[in-house]
């Protein structure tokens, strides 16, 4: 009897690598999916965070895009090695900070680890030829099989009869003549194939699969490192530039004021670790104040804070002032006018 | 009363990092043994469940009770 062969799919969450799984079931091949949580991804969190997305789904797409086509998903953290590919990378950066060529590179390469680790035979994504400027271009294809260490062990099903043999296909473990020649930024054949197998619901991530392909979120990363000595980050650094509305009046500190009672809540776990301005006199929000705020500015910041809440209009607002030891003190101030408020102010 | 061999404490975690800490979990459990997971993150009360059906374990229960979500699973060996 033929041996089953394993191939371990990258999946994202989007419909392009779930189509490439599900085209490698429909050709006999044992498939689980593999899906990499670097710190960026844009997944379900944000939408916990927010009040807002409330009544949207929260769900973690890969695992919902797995079990759609019936395949087992590994989850694997990789927020640490991550790091080197945001701070350095080898290929740049795309239109914002999106190292993508490198972050592809890195992934397959994790997938590789992992087929060596657990016996299978070859990976797969979703990538499609031409569909990315930087990253998914016929240059770049091999670099991502290279700098990885899977070469011809990487086989991307939708676009493989355009891409030299893998050895998937040279071995007859995969039919090349039904694997697909798609190309571009066109969706219509994926959309097609989606309708063929029965695929109704599928994310559409507008963009890209992280928070590194967006404007304002680049910005806030670029606007974190302009302010500290080291290029670098932790974890909640980069949750945090998630979250809140970032305002800096200060050259060495900056205010996260939450937008909703959901980002509120979510900002309260950080209390012991940042300074913070709390209205108590009106609702409002929380905020913190990242980094070395001098005695002088925190009647700026109160003032601004009692901006963003009921407080707006009101003549006099109480703020409480937490410092980083926890020490307390009561302010009362004036809500700042519109017109005070500086427009270079917002991050 | 249902038996549990193990509790996770998933508090102050936010997705996806529940469902790894419960994948870590449950790698070092055997056929049978029992589950509990503790979060704070909402999102856990849909993917821990959908975590167990692509893997074939089986959910006990997945309910929130007051800002917590507790999930209960039974590892099967597939
Ligand atoms: S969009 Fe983000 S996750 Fe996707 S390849 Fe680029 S850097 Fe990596």
């Amino acid at each position: 009897m033929a041996v089953k062969r394993k191939a371990i799919a990258l999946i994202s969450g989007g419909l392009d690598s779930m189509l490439a799984a599900r085209l490698m079931l429909e050709q006999g091949i044992h498939v689980e999916g593999l899906n990499i949580f670097t710190g960026f991804c844009v997944e379900g969190h944000t939408h916990a965070i927010r009040n807002r997305d409330k009544n949207r789904q929260k769900r973690n797409n890969a695992l919902w895009s797995a079990e759609q086509i019936g395949i087992k998903l590994h989850i694997i953290e990789a927020i640490e090695p991550y790091k080197e590919i945001v701070l350095n990378p080898k290929h740049g950066y795309g239109a914002h900070l999106n190292p993508c060529l490198d972050c592809k590179g890195f992934m397959v390469g994790k997938a590789r680890e992992w087929m060596e680790q657990n016996g299978f035979d070859f990976i797969i994504t979703g990538e499609v030829l031409g569909q990315r400027p930087k990253s998914q271009r016929r240059s770049t294809f091999p670099v991502v099989a290279r700098e990885s260490g899977a070469f011809d062990r990487l086989l991307r099903p939708l676009s493989a009869k355009l891409l030299p043999e893998t050895l998937p296909e040279r071995a007859g473990w995969v039919d090349r003549e039904r694997l697909y020649d798609i190309s571009g930024r066109g969706r219509h054949i994926q959309i097609a194939l989606a309708e063929k197998f029965g695929i109704e619901d599928y994310a559409q991530p507008a963009g890209g699969c992280c928070f590194l392909t967006d404007e304002s979120y680049s910005r806030k990363l670029q606007d974190f490192w302009n302010h500290r000595e080291n290029k670098d980050y932790e974890f909640d650094d980069i949750m945090l530039l998630k979250v809140g509305r970032h305002m800096r009046p200060g050259t060495d500190w900056k205010l996260i004021i939450a937008r909703d009672a959901g980002e509120t809540q979510y900002l309260r776990g950080y209390r012991s670790k940042f300074a913070h301005l709390s209205i108590t006199s009106h609702s409002g929000p929380l905020s913190l104040i990242d980094g070395p705020i001098q005695d002088r500015d925190v009647e700026l910041a109160a003032r601004l804070v009692a901006r963003f809440g009921s407080s707006r209009s009101a003549e006099r607002v109480d703020v409480q002032f937490t410092d980083r030891n926890g020490r307390q003190r009561m302010l009362s101030v004036a809500p700042m006018q519109p017109i005070e408020v500086q427009q270079q102010w917002y991050v | 009363m249902v038996r549990i061999d193990q509790t996770l404490d998933a508090r102050n975690l936010i997705c996806p990092m529940p469902v790894i800490r419960t994948q870590q979990a449950v790698s070092g459990l055997e056929n049978g043994q029992i589950l509990e997971v503790l979060c704070t993150d909402p999102g856990a009360l849909v993917d821990i469940p959908a975590w167990c059906r692509v893997h074939g374990h089986k959910l006990i229960s997945a309910k929130n009770v007051g800002d917590e979500t507790i999930v209960r699973l039974q590892i099967c060996d597939s």
